[in-house]
């Protein structure tokens, strides 16, 4: 395994190929057989009829199953669906991260407790959490939530079967959502807040700016880049979002929690339609690149 | 820390900060509150009391839930699935990846501009846009319902490879280059050399890589049959839809779950919290 044994290497970075293949080799392989390879078989089955376990030949459609896609109403649900969700999501959770930052920031005592306290269902499966919050959301007077908001309203507000309720099943998805991811994002703004440097503040301080003038001038130009960063994750995830679908709506009532990975799985694994199901991976992937691109262009225009 | 935009001098100041912090946190914290209760109480009245203030007031208290959760499912195998699985993925994936980043940062090998254009290329592809294609790929050979099917296809990351990548171009090469003069090899240099002043890393790297899989969900729920390979995820979901529906039992097998993790975490808020905020991974 020693490379040019016995021989000292005049430039140090040089060895032989064959090391450095066996270094590099079983990673590479991998992320060749299993991440490269799905993603381009993705592209050409979206091309064909291919169907699972069917006995016809598959042939060539061109674009005919993206044709489709665009005709079908439960993806132009999903599609509406993982925009409603990220337009929720990404505003709510972001405002509440920077909140409970900003407090966090604060150099109170003891706030370490806090930081656990928001930062702990990160660390949470989304199937746990789709499964606690359901009994949370159980339906009729004795729910919880359902209790609560009868406190919180003073009885005017009537139990509601939330994940059944055509209006309130995606919310109570975005809910729970937002319950898991807000710490993630607070740990980014938490991180972000404590780089900006103090004399910053001492100078503008010094020049009479008030706190609110601080936090516009110095904060907030201070966040830029964290604030891209969680924002384009978050909104990555809105359209990933999967787990908690299945688990406590199946995308009902009537679509109304749909999502385009919801449909892309139960169109290859419930229906056996491979070729469907790789055309909405490639739709899927375009958003996710697109969002990227777009944190992107926002990140390289303010840093000029 | 001294001088930041708002900090509070004030008494009444500082009681409203840690007022907003405590409302919050309590809000944050009372769904877990009510699992924790609800897994110590009598399944028949879970439900009944959720409604009012004694969700949070353990009444007749007992672990009979739990062992509930022995008699009714095979806790012990699914965790077990579940440390088998991630254990290799973790451990598997340290090795591949960090020797991968090396070849990439330190040596000079035909390939290696292409190599690493492909890993940054491959840090935008979420596990979503190749999940349907890998499970016709793994199927079309017949290859479903084991362990490897679940580690093998996660061991190579292009995450793990950029992290160790930047770490090792900045790692100072005169320490390298000092044991290659004293006549050792590659792999030496890579073992004795490196990775012992690599540790942070290493354990971020492991870190993300947990938290990014353990709670995967979607990809066995395509490639596992039964409860023999399931892995905790797909395991409370299952036992959510197995009748009869018992709160007391699902929020049991739910700390049972976590708790291990809790626990891990608590010990290593740090290193949790600096993974997760480097890397945008979480659960």
């Amino acid at each position: 395994m020693r490379a040019r044994a016995g021989i000292l290497s005049s430039d140090p970075r040089l060895v032989s190929a064959r090391t450095a293949g066996l270094m590099a080799g079983p990673a590479l392989l991998g992320l060749l057989l299993f991440v490269a390879t799905p993603f381009l078989l993705a592209l050409v089955l979206s091309t064909t009829d291919a169907r699972m376990g069917s006995p016809l030949p598959t042939g060539f459609v061109g674009l005919e199953q993206y044709r489709r896609l665009l005709a079908s109403e439960s993806f132009r649900h999903a599609l509406v669906n993982n925009a409603w969700f990220a337009a929720v999501v990404v505003p709510m959770q972001t405002g509440l991260a920077l909140g409970a930052a900003l407090l966090l920031d604060r150099g109170l005592r003891g706030t370490v407790v806090f930081r656990v306290a928001f930062f702990l269902p990160v660390v949470f499966p989304m199937a746990m959490i789709a499964v606690v919050w359901e009994l949370l959301y159980a339906p009729g007077p004795d729910g919880a939530l359902n209790a609560l908001l009868d406190v919180v309203t003073f009885g005017a507000w009537a139990p509601r079967d939330f994940l059944r309720d055509p209006i309130l099943a995606m919310p109570s998805l975005i809910a729970l959502s937002i319950w898991q991811g807000m710490g993630f994002q607070m740990v980014v703004l938490l991180a972000g807040l404590q780089a900006i440097p103090d004399r910053l503040y001492e100078a503008a301080a010094l020049d009479g700016a008030g706190a609110w003038g601080r936090f516009r001038h110095i904060t907030l130009p201070g966040l830029r880049d964290p604030l891209t960063f969680v924002v384009v994750i978050t909104a990555i995830l809105a359209f990933r979002v999967f787990d908690q679908v299945r688990i406590l709506t199946r995308g009902g009532p009537h679509d109304r929690t749909t999502t385009v990975m919801y449909e892309a799985v139960t169109a290859a694994f419930a229906r056996q339609q491979i070729a469907r199901s790789a055309a909405m991976t490639v739709v899927f992937f375009v958003l996710v690149l697109a969002v990227s691109l777009l944190g992107l262009a926002v990140a390289r225009r303010r840093s000029r | 820390m001294s001088g930041r935009w708002q900090r509070p001098t004030s008494v009444p100041s500082q009681a409203v900060t840690y007022l907003a912090l405590s409302v919050g946190a309590l809000l944050w914290i009372a769904p877990i509150l009510v699992m924790l209760v609800a897994s110590l109480k009598p399944d028949g009245l879970v439900l009944p009391e959720a409604g009012t203030l004694r969700a949070l007031v353990p009444t007749d208290a007992s672990l009979q839930n739990y062992e509930d959760v022995f008699r009714r499912v095979p806790f012990s195998r699914i965790l077990l699935n579940s440390v088998v699985i991630n254990g290799a993925i973790v451990a598997g994936g340290l090795v591949v990846n960090s020797t991968a980043a090396y070849a990439l940062a330190r040596m000079r090998w035909p390939g290696r501009r292409v190599a690493l254009a492909v890993v940054l290329a491959l840090l935008v592809l979420p596990f979503e846009a190749i999940a349907v294609p890998l499970f016709y790929q793994t199927t079309m050979i017949g290859w479903r319902d084991d362990y490897l099917v679940q580690i093998v296809p996660f061991l190579a990351s292009a995450l793990s490879i950029y992290l160790f990548y930047t770490f090792f171009l900045g790692f100072p090469v005169e320490l390298e280059d000092a044991a290659r003069m004293d006549g050792a090899g590659p792999w030496r240099i890579f073992l004795e050399i490196v990775v012992p002043q690599a540790r942070s890393v290493f354990a971020t790297v492991a870190i993300v890589t947990f938290l990014l899989h353990w709670g995967m969900y979607l990809w066995p729920l395509l490639v596992t049959n039964g409860p023999e390979v399931r892995p905790l995820p797909l395991g409370i979901a299952a036992f959510r839809s197995l009748p009869p529906l018992q709160w007391g039992d699902i929020m049991a097998f739910a700390v049972l779950m976590v708790a291990p993790v809790v626990v891990a975490f608590l010990a290593l808020q740090r290193w949790f919290v600096r993974g997760v905020a480097m890397t945008g991974v979480r659960g």
